[in-house]
C-alpha cells in the first residue's frame, strides 16, 4: 500500500486544471483536485432520484391520512381520525369482548366450582399462567419450583395451608406484608436476642436434623437439643416438630427445607430468626386474576 | 535551514495564556476537591487538578525544548503538516477500541450469564454506558478527530492552525473520556442515553469542542485549494451539529459547584423529545456524517479512482443534513409523545432513506474500474464491506421507523442487532480501514507489516458480525412475536420471564460474535505495532513533521 502522492503536492498545485475525461468510464471530471483526488461530474442516478421523490410523495400522503403537522394550539388530525390512544382502546375492547362470556362465568363461580369444571379450569389456567409468570415467578420460579427462602409450590408441604381458601387468603393479603389480614408470626432471633446460648443453639440444630432422619454430627447434643426444643420451639413447631400452619411454623419432620438442611443454616435461622415477606396482591391484581391464580397454584401439584 | 539572525526566544501568547489559565484552574480544582460533597466528585476534581498541573508543566517543558521559532506553515512552498496530534488520536483510537470491545464482550456475557454481575461498579448497569461511550465517543471520536486533522491538512494543503490548540483538542478530548468512563464506574451519571456524563464533564467537553471547531475553521480558511473538499463539508457539519446537540440535551443546573449532581432543565415528554432528538442525531452526525467524510477521502485514495459524482455528493449532503434532524421522534413511537410528532419523525425517516444511500452509491461507484483491487487489498475490502453495511443499516433504519414495524421491533433485541450492524459493520470497519491507512502513512512505512493479517482480521471479525447481528435479529423478532402472542381464549401466551428465557441461546451466540470481533481487533493491534516496529521506512525522510516539526517539509 504505497502512498505516494508527492507529485500532487508541489508548489502552486491545485489551480488551473480544466475538466478531464476519465479514461475508464468516459465521464468528465469537475476539474478540481485535492491531494490527488478528482471528482467525476456524473448526473444523479435516475432510480435514486425517483425513489427519493417517491418517499416524499408517500410521506405527503401519510400526512393527509394521519395526525402530523403542529398548528398554533392543535395539530392536523388526519382524515381517518386515527390516534394511538384510540388504537389501544380498540384493542383492549376487542379483548374484553372476546373474554366477556367466560370471565363473567368465572366471576360467578367459587374456586371449588372452577376446580371441578374442566372448561372453567382451562380458562382460569390460560388467564393465570402468564399472570403467574409476570408476578409470582420472580420469587417462586417460572415453574413454581421455588428457591432458597421461597417455597416450592409443586409439593404438598404448605406453610400456611394448601386448600383453595388458604391459598386465596395468602395471595390476596400476603405474608407479613403489613396488610391487616396478612399472615403473621415471626420466628424469634433466639441467639441475637440472648434467649439461648450458642451451645444450646448448636444442640437444638442437631436435634432438628434428627427429626427428619438426617445424620447428626454430635450424638451427645441430642438430649440437650430435645430439652431446648421442648422449652423454646415446641410452642410453635409443636412437641413432635410437625409445625403449626396457623403460625406458619414449618413441619420439621418432612425433609423439605425452606432455607436448607445443613447445620450452619439451621444455626443461622435459630440465631437470627426468620420472617420472609410475601406481598399482598389485593389491589395490584383484580379479583378475577387472584381467583384464577388461586386455582392455578392449587393445581400445580400439592393442592389440598 | 540555518537562521541568519537567531530570533529571541519567547513564549507565545498561546503558551503563556494556556499555562496561566491551567495554573489558576489547578488551584480551583484542588479547592473543589477539598469541599466536594462526594468522594467520587472529589476524585474527579483531583484528576482535573492533576491534568491541569501536568499541562502547565508540559507547556513549560516543551517551551524549553523547542527552537526559538515555531514551525513554519510552509517550507519552500511545501505545506509543513502537523501530524503529531493525528498520531496521538490514532493510537488512542486503537486503545479505546479494544477496551470498548472488551467491555462489550463482558456485558454480553453478563446478559447471558447474570451471575457475572460481580461488584456494584462492575455490574451491567454501569458497564453498559462504559461500553457505548468507549466505542462511540472514545474509539469513534478519536478516529474522527485524528482523521479530520489529517484529511483537512492534506486536502487544504495547509498546516493545522495553532500550536497548543490541536494538542489541547486531542488531549482534552481523551481526558473527557477518562472523566466520563471513571464517572460511570463510580455511579456518576445523569442517566441520559449516550449523554451520561454530568454537568462538569459536559462543560469541559464544550470548551474542547469549541477549540476543535476553531482549529478546523482557521485551517480551512488558510487552504491553498480554491474549493473545500467534500470530506471537509461533512466534518464541519459533524463538528457544528454535535456542538448544538450537546448544548441542547445537556442543559442542566448543577446542585452546587461542589456536587457532581445536576438537574436537567427539560422535564417529562419534552425531555424525552430532546433526548431522542439528541440521540438520533448522535447516530446521524457522529456515526454517519463524519464517517462519510472518511469514506470520501480514503476510498478514492485507496482505489486510486475519482469520486463517482460531484453532484450526488452535494445533493445527498444537504438532503442528509436537513432531513436527519427531524427523524428523532421515531424512537418514541407509542409513548406519551403526541401522535403528530411520531408521524413526522417516521415520515422524515422514510425520506431520509435515499439521502443516506447517496453516500453509499458515491462510495461504491467510486470503485468502477478498480473492483479488482478488492482481491489484493484487504484494507479496501474492509472499507467496501463497511459501505455495504452502511447501506443495509440505512435501509433497515427507515423500515424500523415505520410505526407498525416499530410495534414489533421496539424494545426488542432487533434494535440492538440494527445498531450493531451499523456500529460494527459500518463505523468500526471504516475506522479499521482508516487506521490501517494512517499508521504506515504517519510513521513513514512503505506498507503494513502483514496484508495476510489484515485479511485474517477481516474474516474473523466478519464472522463475528454475522453471528452478532443474525442472533439479534432472530432474538428480537422472536421476542416481539412472543410479547404480542395471544391464546385463542384472549390471554397472553407468554409471561415476560418466558421470553427472557427464550433469549438465552441467542445471547450466547451474540457473546461469541463479540469475542470474535474483539479477537480481530487484537490481531489488528499486533499488525499495527509490527508495522511501526519492523516496517520498512519510506525513502523520503521527509514526512516526519510530527517528530521534527521545524526541520523538513511534509513530503
Amino acid at each position: 500500500m504505497a502512498h505516494n502522492t508527492q507529485q500532487t503536492h508541489g508548489p502552486g498545485h491545485g489551480v488551473g486544471h480544466g475538466p478531464e475525461v476519465d479514461p475508464v468510464t468516459g465521464a468528465t471530471t469537475t476539474g478540481h483536485e485535492w491531494d490527488g483526488i478528482k471528482e467525476l461530474n456524473n448526473p444523479l442516478p435516475r432510480w435514486w432520484l425517483w425513489t427519493f421523490y417517491a418517499t416524499i410523495i408517500w410521506s405527503i400522503g401519510f400526512w393527509v391520512v394521519y395526525p402530523s403537522w403542529p398548528l398554533i394550539s392543535s395539530f392536523t388530525p388526519g382524515v381517518i381520525g386515527w390516534s394511538s390512544r384510540g388504537q389501544v382502546a380498540g384493542h383492549l375492547e376487542e379483548l374484553r369482548e372476546q373474554r366477556a362470556a367466560m370471565t363473567s362465568r368465572l366471576d360467578a363461580a367459587s374456586t371449588e366450582e372452577i376446580r371441578n369444571d374442566p372448561e372453567l379450569l382451562s380458562f382460569a389456567t390460560a388467564l393465570a399462567r402468564p399472570a403467574f409468570g409476570d408476578n409470582c415467578a420472580p420469587c417462586h420460579g417460572a415453574g413454581g419450583a421455588g428457591a432458597v427462602g421461597y417455597p416450592n409450590l409443586n409439593d404438598d408441604a404448605w406453610l400456611w395451608g394448601g386448600t383453595l381458601a388458604n391459598i386465596e387468603q395468602t395471595i390476596r393479603y400476603g405474608i407479613r406484608s403489613g396488610n391487616e389480614n396478612a399472615h403473621v408470626g415471626d420466628m424469634p432471633a433466639f441467639g441475637r436476642d440472648g434467649i439461648l446460648q450458642r451451645p444450646q443453639i448448636v444442640a437444638v440444630a442437631d436435634y432438628v436434623r434428627s427429626l427428619s432422619g438426617l445424620p447428626v454430627e454430635n450424638q451427645g447434643n441430642l438430649t440437650t437439643g430435645a430439652q431446648v426444643f421442648a422449652d423454646n420451639c415446641a410452642a410453635c413447631h409443636s412437641a413432635d416438630g410437625t409445625g403449626n400452619r396457623e403460625l406458619g411454623a414449618p413441619n420439621l419432620t418432612t425433609g423439605i427445607w425452606l432455607f436448607g438442611p445443613d447445620r450452619n443454616t439451621i444455626v443461622d435461622g435459630v440465631w437470627h430468626g426468620r420472617g420472609s415477606v410475601m406481598p399482598a396482591w389485593e389491589g395490584r391484581l383484580d379479583d378475577t386474576t387472584i381467583k384464577a391464580l388461586t386455582v392455578f397454584v392449587h393445581t400445580l401439584g400439592g393442592g389440598e | 535551514m540555518t537562521q541568519a539572525i537567531a530570533p529571541i526566544k519567547r513564549m507565545t501568547f498561546g503558551e503563556a495564556g494556556t499555562a496561566t489559565v491551567l495554573a489558576a484552574l489547578t488551584f480551583l480544582f484542588i479547592l473543589i476537591g477539598a469541599k466536594a460533597h462526594t468522594s467520587g466528585y472529589a476524585f474527579h476534581a483531583l484528576l482535573f487538578a492533576a491534568a491541569s498541573a501536568w499541562g502547565v508543566f508540559k507547556i513549560i517543558d516543551r517551551f524549553y525544548a523547542r527552537p526559538a521559532a515555531l514551525p513554519p506553515r510552509e517550507i519552500n512552498g511545501w505545506p509543513n503538516y502537523n501530524f503529531g496530534p493525528v498520531k496521538f488520536g490514532t493510537v488512542a483510537a486503537m486503545f479505546w477500541g479494544v477496551a470498548g470491545f472488551l467491555v462489550g464482550v463482558i456485558i454480553a456475557l453478563q446478559l447471558a450469564l447474570p451471575e457475572l454481575n460481580l461488584a456494584s461498579w462492575l455490574n451491567f448497569g454501569r458497564l453498559r454506558p462504559l461500553h457505548t461511550s468507549a466505542v462511540i465517543f472514545a474509539f469513534g471520536g478519536n478516529v474522527l478527530i485524528a482523521s479530520s486533522f489529517y484529511v483537512l491538512q492534506r486536502t487544504s494543503r495547509a498546516r493545522l492552525a495553532g500550536d497548543i490548540a490541536p494538542w489541547f483538542v486531542v488531549l482534552g478530548y481523551n481526558f473527557f473520556i477518562v472523566i466520563a468512563g471513571t464517572g460511570y464506574l463510580l455511579g456518576i451519571t445523569q442517566s441520559k442515553e449516550y449523554a451520561e456524563p454530568e454537568w462538569y464533564a459536559d462543560l469541559f467537553l464544550t470548551v474542547v469542542w469549541v477549540v476543535y471547531l476553531l482549529v478546523f475553521l482557521v485551517t480551512l480558511s488558510r487552504r491553498k485549494e480554491p474549493h473545500i473538499y467534500v470530506a471537509n463539508w461533512f466534518y464541519l457539519a459533524f463538528i457544528v451539529t454535535i456542538a448544538v446537540l450537546h448544548l441542547g440535551n445537556n442543559a442542566a443546573i448543577p446542585v452546587s459547584l461542589f456536587s457532581a449532581k445536576s438537574y436537567v432543565v427539560w422535564s417529562g415528554v419534552q425531555d424525552a423529545m430532546i433526548q431522542w432528538w439528541y440521540g438520533h442525531n448522535a447516530v446521524g452526525f457522529f456515526l454517519t456524517v463524519p464517517f462519510l467524510a472518511i469514506m470520501y477521502y480514503f476510498v478514492p485514495k485507496l482505489a486510486n479512482r475519482p469520486v463517482y459524482s460531484y453532484r450526488l455528493s452535494i445533493i445527498h449532503f444537504w438532503a442528509l443534513i436537513f432531513i436527519y434532524i427531524w427523524a428523532g421522534p421515531h424512537h418514541l413511537h407509542y409513548t406519551a409523545l403526541p401522535d403528530w410528532a411520531q408521524t413526522l419523525g417516521m415520515t422524515f425517516s422514510i425520506i431520509l432513506w435515499m439521502p443516506s444511500w447517496g453516500g453509499m452509491i458515491n462510495g461504491l461507484m467510486t470503485l468502477s474500474g478498480a473492483w479488482d483491487k478488492l482481491r489484493t487489498d484487504p484494507v479496501l475490502r474492509l472499507m467496501v464491506v463497511a459501505i455495504a453495511f452502511y447501506g443495509m443499516a440505512t435501509f433497515e433504519g427507515p423500515l424500523m421507523s415505520v410505526r407498525e414495524v416499530n410495534a414489533l421491533s421496539h424494545y426488542t433485541d432487533w434494535t440492538i442487532g440494527h445498531v450493531h450492524s451499523g456500529a460494527l459493520g459500518w463505523v468500526a470497519y471504516i475506522s479499521f480501514g482508516t487506521i490501517y491507512c494512517l499508521v504506515p502513512w504517519l510513521w513513514n512505512r512503505k506498507a503494513l507489516y502483514s496484508t495476510r493479517l489484515v485479511s485474517l482480521h477481516f474474516w474473523v471479525s466478519t464472522i463475528g458480525i454475522v453471528l452478532y447481528i443474525t442472533s439479534m435479529w432472530v432474538a428480537g423478532i422472536l421476542q416481539g412475536l412472543m410479547w404480542r402472542a395471544y391464546t385463542s381464549l384472549g390471554f397472553l401466551e407468554y409471561s415476560f420471564i418466558e421470553t427472557v428465557e427464550a433469549m438465552h441461546p441467542f445471547y450466547l451466540i451474540r457473546a461469541l460474535g463479540g469475542i470474535l470481533f474483539l479477537t480481530g481487533s487484537l490481531i489488528m493491534v499486533y499488525n499495527l505495532w509490527a508495522t511501526v516496529k519492523y516496517g520498512e521506512a519510506t525513502d523520503e525522510e521527509t514526512e516526519t513533521t510530527a517528530a521534527k516539526p521545524a526541520l523538513a517539509p511534509a513530503e
